[in-house]
């Protein structure tokens, strides 16, 4: 049943908030500066309650079921994060006080700073970008003023293999500089030979997520930043799939230069139906310099203060980041250790390799490179043998009567008919198996019903929706006036 | 580990099926020097024994339940309803991730038509966006847009000098790499929008403005009109930065001619937090649609004509156009929209204009006082809605210190550093959460720190 627009809820004259009266002398109101209509809902507070509780219910989430969307490790969320973030002492604080008046928060920030440059081998950490894609715009900012430090201001080109999210292109084009894409060879790495005919005096640096979106830990990293940096490059890595690698490697170790975190992926801060996320950037010494300001230090009294780095970039955005974010990230990391962490990343790596070899031995769905070890993820086919009319959308939406979120489907881009399978360390066995057994009661169903997936899903609570439809003539907004009149 | 359910048998049977006979193995593609380092990180703590360190650390921090606050300065505190912490706790919601599949995704997908709507009729607008991350990116979100409406073939930006700082110096970081040429704010701070327009031309891709401003002043729908005509006839866009909770009394910048709205709407239902996180408003013309950044939520039908929605126009976006995309922007603040919205339909017409009224009345009452004492001044030469300007009789950090030692008060933001011609001035900003004894306090408080008794070698921040 579909639940009314909410302007189409409610009563003039109806309100769910309870303003106070003016308790001091009035001072008249210009009529020149006054707006004639306020065009807002008029709800009861039950209204609003129970209108946003049918919403939910029409959501599927972390906490309803099974959320194995690929490259976005779609963990369990632990509650304590959230009773953490919502301690008063944090909640309350304006950003602008006084450095006295909120050196715990400022010592919490300092900490994950240091956490964070541990566990991924950085020397300085910047905890201010809001998301993934903001960490990037940071990174290759921060790539491109490096370079004109070196006086090579003239270079223009930075490389993404063609497996990488579309972040790193978009980011590269927004930091005013060029992208050349790079091919992956048969086994998903890098392809090295393209590599090296882009290795010139034009070269920013390279952009590279490893372990890359195939899932795929890239075999010639070493090589690879030592080939960037002999060229005068700089060697950005995509943190998006960080959960992999915990305790097992660190990316600084391998002679990345920058990376971003995704605390709403690997820290378990929960994604919010698209955000808040948190991007923290780590760099190297080299880069520290130009880190976006201002970052938590420590002065010789032991006081937590606010820091210019002397070439910062700049801000990225008002104020010191996504703070209540950090802090769900700060509880998580306090309650794993180096220990738990490692043992994060090998069981998630441990659930993907699993998935992969069952799926593999059912032979229903492709794995293009079924033949490597996985890591966190890997990357299936929706073309089912003997269902030549099925596609990976229409898996996809079978799933979703079968009660699980589907994977990403159609990414990464060069892989035909992708689902990217990303489990995550806290589902368990027993999940995976009836996750398996779904897609191979699909595939069946693919042979014998193939109308039964092209119509999927059949017990969600609307039908396949017209994306044609909304993106031809698209309805972005409905005001009161309309509705009010159809009412 | 709790949140690890496999248990050493699960594993046992798991890598057997996977044909590896140790954990370790899966690890053969990292280089093996660099493989299994030591981390050096505080031991894992249970889930009590987390609470009390955390605790202990908030607690540590002078939090704004406890102390009267009189700043403002881009951040707000505005009371939030009990209803909008319920609606964003609800699990279905906040461990939800964006709606890449619609189907089971209507909440969000329909919470989020809702926000867009009610930001498009708050603002006065046509249509409005899922989010940008705060005030800042999104003033910097629309000047990249408007490069992008004008073909990069305009490299110019005015952008005025009473913009909040930050935005100012955020959008000089988005754009260092794309040769703009961005003028206007070097000035002293004049307030008068129009000598902005003496550096508008036919270079020109946007004006950016904030009304109310920075310094809290509010423009008149008339001059704000007569700015825009004037922007419009050289082909550029007017871009206003504007206060979410203003809106609920004043002309919205959609009826004097705004082409792209922005504003910091963490007073719509978001707490202060420490800075974040926060809410980028961001709301434009429906010419500029295909132009715009950032997630938009459309309505649909499904296939059996009911009504739906659907993530729309993904064409503009990076998982689509990758270098030719209009922004990188992937994740974004979700939740934060979703607060806002139910902070909105809870407020509603009448509640939202009340709040709004209270803000003036209070910061007017407080302005009055504080323009009354000896060695004060109220410097506004334009109305003001919730924040104005004082000249103090001593630097501000000073006066600050004094407030909070002695009286509990967090006063003002010192305006020194960003517009040091007003001298020793401090942005007092004034919400319907500060009763009329706060004010009071504060009032008296700054008649004392003026007494000659008073030690003028105060510890900063002590």
């Amino acid at each position: 049943m579909s639940e009314p627009f909410i302007y189409e809820l409610g009563e003039p004259g109806r309100h769910g908030v309870d303003v106070p009266d003016v308790d001091v002398p009035e001072t008249p109101i210009p009529a020149e500066f006054v707006r004639e209509e306020l065009p807002l809902p008029e709800l009861s507070e039950a209204d609003v309650v129970r209108h946003y509780v049918h919403l939910s219910q029409k959501n599927y989430a972390v906490d309803v079921g099974f959320y194995p969307l690929g490259s976005c490790t779609m963990k369990y969320n632990p509650k304590v994060n959230e009773r953490m973030a919502r301690l008063p002492g944090f909640v309350n604080l304006h950003p602008l006080q006084d450095p006295a008046t909120v050196q715990g928060a400022m010592q919490l920030m300092y900490e994950l700073q240091a956490m964070l440059a541990e566990i991924a081998g950085f020397d300085a950490v910047t905890l201010q970008p809001s998301a993934g894609a903001h960490g990037e715009l940071t990174g290759v900012l921060i790539m491109r003023k490096a370079q004109i430090a070196r006086g090579q201001g003239h270079r223009t080109k930075i490389l993404v293999p063609d497996s990488a999210h579309g972040t790193n292109p978009a980011t590269t084009t927004m930091s005013g500089l060029r992208v050349v894409e790079l091919p992956s060879d048969k086994n998903g790495n890098v392809d090295l030979e393209a590599l090296k005919r882009e290795l010139d005096d034009d070269l920013v640096g390279l952009m590279i997520t490893n372990p890359s979106t195939l899932g795929l830990f890239e075999q010639h990293i070493v090589e690879i930043c030592e080939l960037v940096h002999q060229a005068g490059g700089l060697v950005y890595g995509d943190g998006a799939n960080l959960n992999a690698i915990m305790g097992i490697v660190r990316p600084g170790d391998l002679g990345i230069d920058v990376m971003h975190f995704n605390l709403h992926k690997t820290f378990s801060t929960p994604h919010g139906g698209g955000g808040p996320g948190s991007g923290p950037v780590g760099v190297t010494a080299e880069l520290a310099p130009f880190l976006p300001g201002p970052i938590v230090d420590v002065d010789e009294n032991g006081e937590y203060i606010w820091k210019w780095p002397e070439q910062s970039i700049g801000r990225v955005r008002s104020f010191h980041g996504n703070f209540g974010v950090i802090v769900r990230a700060y509880t998580y990391i306090r309650m794993h250790g180096a220990e738990g962490l490692r043992r994060v990343s090998e069981d998630a790596v441990l659930n993907a390799n699993y998935m992969q070899a069952r799926l593999q031995a059912r032979g229903d769905y492709p794995i293009p490179y079924g033949h490597r070890t996985c890591m966190h993820e890997f990357v299936a086919q929706g073309k089912i043998s003997g269902a030549a009319g099925v596609h990976a959308l229409d898996v996809a939406k079978r799933l979703i009567d079968y009660g699980f979120h589907p994977p990403t489907m159609y990414f990464p881009l060069i892989v035909h008919e992708a689902l990217m399978i990303e489990p995550t360390e806290t589902e368990s066995k027993e999940t995976l198996d009836a996750f398996i057994e779904a897609l191979t009661r699909i595939a069946e169903e693919a042979r014998t019903d193939p109308d039964l997936l092209h119509t999927a899903p059949h017990l969600a609570p609307v039908r396949r929706l017209d994306e044609v439809r909304a993106a031809r003539r698209p309805i972005l907004t409905r005001t009161p006036p309309a509705h009010r009149a159809t009412k | 580990m709790r949140f690890n359910p496999n248990t050493d048998a699960d594993r046992r049977a798991m890598l057997d099926a996977v044909g590896v006979k140790d954990v370790a193995d899966l690890f053969h593609d990292i280089p093996a020097e660099h493989r299994f380092p030591a981390l050096e990180l505080p031991p894992p703590l249970t889930e009590m024994e987390v609470i009390r360190e955390i605790q202990a650390l908030a607690e540590e921090n002078v939090n704004l339940d406890q102390f009267a606050c009189f700043l403002g300065a881009g951040a707000y505190r505005h009371f939030t309803p009990s209803v909008v912490d319920m609606v964003i706790s609800r699990n279905e919601f906040y461990t939800a991730y964006t709606p890449y599949q619609p189907e089971i995704s209507q909440g969000t997908l329909q919470a989020t038509f809702e926000y867009q709507s009610m930001a498009a009729a708050l603002t006065g607008m046509d249509v409005a966006n899922a989010s940008h991350y705060d005030g800042a990116t999104a003033v910097a979100e629309a000047v990249i847009m408007a490069i992008n409406v004008h073909r990069l073939k305009r490299k110019k930006i005015v952008i005025s000098p009473t913009v909040h700082p930050m935005y100012r110096q955020v959008t000089r970081t988005y754009t260092q790499g794309m040769g703009l040429n961005i003028v206007g704010d070097v000035s002293d701070g004049q307030n008068d929008f129009r000598a902005l327009l003496g550096l508008c031309d036919n270079e020109t891709a946007a004006v950016v403005v904030q009304n109310p401003d920075f310094l809290g002043q509010l423009h008149t729908p008339n001059e704000m009109q007569d700015l825009a005509n004037a922007v419009h006839e050289h082909g550029a866009l007017l871009v206003v930065a504007t206060d979410p909770i203003a809106l609920g009394l004043f002309t919205p910048p959609g009826h004097y001619g705004a082409d792209i709205v922005t504003a910091e709407a963490q007073s719509l239902g978001n707490g202060l937090n420490f800075g974040g996180p926060y809410l980028g408003l961001f709301a434009f013309r429906n010419n500029l649609v295909r132009r715009s950044s950032g997630r938009l939520v459309g309505e649909t039908v499904d296939a059996e004509g009911e009504r739906g929605y659907v993530l729309t126009l993904s064409t503009r976006e990076q998982h689509i156009r990758r270098a030719k995309a209009t922004s990188n922007i992937c994740t974004n603040q979700a939740l934060n929209a979703l607060a806002a919205a139910a902070y909105l339909a809870a407020m509603g017409k009448q509640g939202l204009r009340k709040v709004a009224e209270l803000c003036w009345h209070k910061a007017h009452y407080a302005a009055d006082r504080i323009g009354q004492l000896e060695g004060y001044e109220i410097v506004a030469e334009k109305p003001f809605f919730k924040e104005f300007v004082v000249r103090c009789p001593r630097p501000v950090a000073e006066i600050n210190a004094f407030l909070l030692d002695e009286y509990g008060i967090i006063g003002g933001y010192d305006l020194s550093q960003d517009y040091p011609h007003l001298g020793d001035a401090m942005l007092i900003c004034v919400t319907e959460m500060n009763t009329r004894e706060e004010i009071d306090d504060l009032v008296e408080a700054l008649a004392e720190v003026n007494q000659p008794g008073v030690p003028l070698e105060l510890e900063v921040g002590s």
